[in-house]
């Protein structure tokens, strides 16, 4: 038995684990994209922006999930997802990372914002680029600035990537809860906690260590 | 002949008017002081030289030759932009050091930038290191090349800022109330360096709250109010004896200070 529910454990970790490192590498680059454009100066392409990141950070994400998993099928009868594994593990990312790089746009949008225009004028008036100015000047203080905040969002990743199983991506959650109902025990359960546990442990070092490198100057 | 020219210059932000038809020359290793209350345009206008800010309406001489005309501004390319800064330098009042890099990177930063963007041999790379720490100790900081601005005082850091404006060795070097942001100890240091230039004849525009100051290091003063230069000058004729009530009145708010 213990066997049994170690090993399918180990696969929905798996899941959560492909689920939380694909929503990174889709939602921090697409949260940069997003914040450019709330920052645009065509009012338009500010405005719509911002909307979108009102909806998606103004509503839950289970909600975000169905919509977009039930939503193109329902309403259009469009049959995009597809009936397998991948294809609801395809809609999953997509709610997942569309969420996600909304808050990370807000975040890089405050730490923009937040380094003084001295730092820019500075590099300007030293006859710098505008390219050299942003990689030599303006993004490792971004880093700084920005790395508690987006710790806190990766950290919360790692526990909502149970979310996904409202659209029955099994993850590691899932996986544990169906003990309950097929055998009437509930350690599984609790097993998963440590799995969760352990991970975010693992990642609140990492960001200390991360955080720790950018100790030596101050922003 | 002049080595900067400045002729009608005019910003505006909105619908005030910052700058009002600004006229000003200043022959090759003089110093120009420039004096006034908050909200004179002093500021303004070492922002419009450094084209932190675009001039509405005016031009800019350099050498004799045209540098920037307003009537031309939507003709002129960042990169245009970029290569009118070169003949300036400008020091902040909050002296703006890049907080990642120590002080003597702060100072070969840009030189080395630019070096590298012209693809110049390894060799003569190792030679800006050279002479930043030459700069750093001119200004009295070769005990501080390897500390980051927050490790240094105020006084410290705008020396530093100092020494990364002349590793460009622009033409004319600006300084937006120098010291303003230091504490009273410490604006002697800051001082001494900038008088220190101006023994070696550099060409200089210092905004500044210093009256005193302004008297000693000046070969002109200009005093702006609300836009306008309202009296220049020598600084024996513009501070010690001037002849506007505009004038009059800011310097002796001034003495009561």
């Amino acid at each position: 038995m213990v066997q049994t529910v170690i090993s399918a454990l180990y696969g929905g970790f798996l899941v959560s684990i492909k689920l939380f490192g694909l929503t990174l590498l889709g939602a921090l680059p697409l949260g940069l994209v997003i914040s450019f454009g709330s920052m645009s100066r065509v009012k338009p392409i500010a405005l719509l922006t911002r909307g979108l990141v009102w909806i998606v950070r103004g509503s839950p994400l289970m909600l975000q999930l169905l919509v977009i998993f039930y939503g193109p099928g329902l309403l259009f009868g469009w049959n995009i997802w597809g009936g397998s594994d991948s294809g609801r593990m395809l809609a999953a990312l997509t709610a997942f990372i569309l969420n996600y790089a909304c808050y990370f746009s807000e975040i890089y949008r405050g730490g923009i914002e937040g380094i003084p225009q001295g730092q820019r004028e500075a590099g300007q008036v030293l006859g710098m680029t505008r390219s050299q100015i942003f990689f030599r000047v303006t993004l490792l203080q971004l880093v700084k600035r920005i790395l508690p905040p987006i710790s806190n969002e990766v950290i919360t990743l790692v526990k909502d990537t149970s979310l996904a199983r409202v659209i029955l991506v099994y993850e590691l959650m899932w996986e544990g809860q169906r003990f309950i109902k097929s055998a009437g025990i509930i350690w599984p359960l609790f097993f998963t906690g440590v799995f969760y546990l352990v991970f975010t442990g693992l990642l609140s070092l990492l960001f200390r260590r991360l955080e720790k490198r950018l100790d030596y100057f101050t922003v | 002949m002049a080595l900067l020219e400045v002729k009608n210059l005019n910003k505006s932000f909105g619908k005030t008017a910052v700058l009002k038809n600004v006229s000003l020359s200043l022959p090759k290793g003089k110093c120009l002081a420039v004096i006034g209350s908050s909200g004179s345009g002093k500021t303004t206008l070492l922002r419009c030289l450094n084209f932190l800010e675009t001039p509405d309406e005016g031009s800019v001489y350099v050498g004799g030759e045209l540098l920037y005309d307003a009537a031309k501004q939507k003709t002129y390319s960042e990169n245009d932009i970029r290569s009118m800064r070169m003949h300036f330098g400008l020091v902040f009042q909050s002296f703006n050091l890049f907080r990642q890099y120590t002080a003597l990177q702060n100072v070969t930063l840009a030189p080395l930038l630019a070096a590298k963007a012209n693809k110049a041999p390894k060799e003569e790379l190792d030679l800006f290191r050279e002479k930043g720490i030459a700069l750093l100790r001119r200004v009295g900081l070769e005990n501080k090349l390897e500390n980051y601005p927050h490790q240094l005082s105020g006084g410290q850091q705008q020396r530093v800022a100092i020494a990364r404006a002349l590793a460009l060795e622009p033409a004319i070097l600006c300084f937006d109330e120098p010291t303003s942001a230091l504490d009273p100890e410490l604006t002697g240091e800051v001082l001494k360096v900038i008088s220190s230039l101006r023994e070696q004849d550099t060409t200089m525009i210092i905004v500044t709250h210093e009256i005193r100051f302004a008297r000693d290091i000046a070969d002109y003063v200009i005093f702006m109010d609300d836009g306008v230069i309202v009296e220049e000058g020598p600084p024996e004729q513009v501070i010690d004896a001037p002849t506007n009530a505009r004038t009059v009145r800011f310097l002796e708010r001034y003495a009561e200070m």
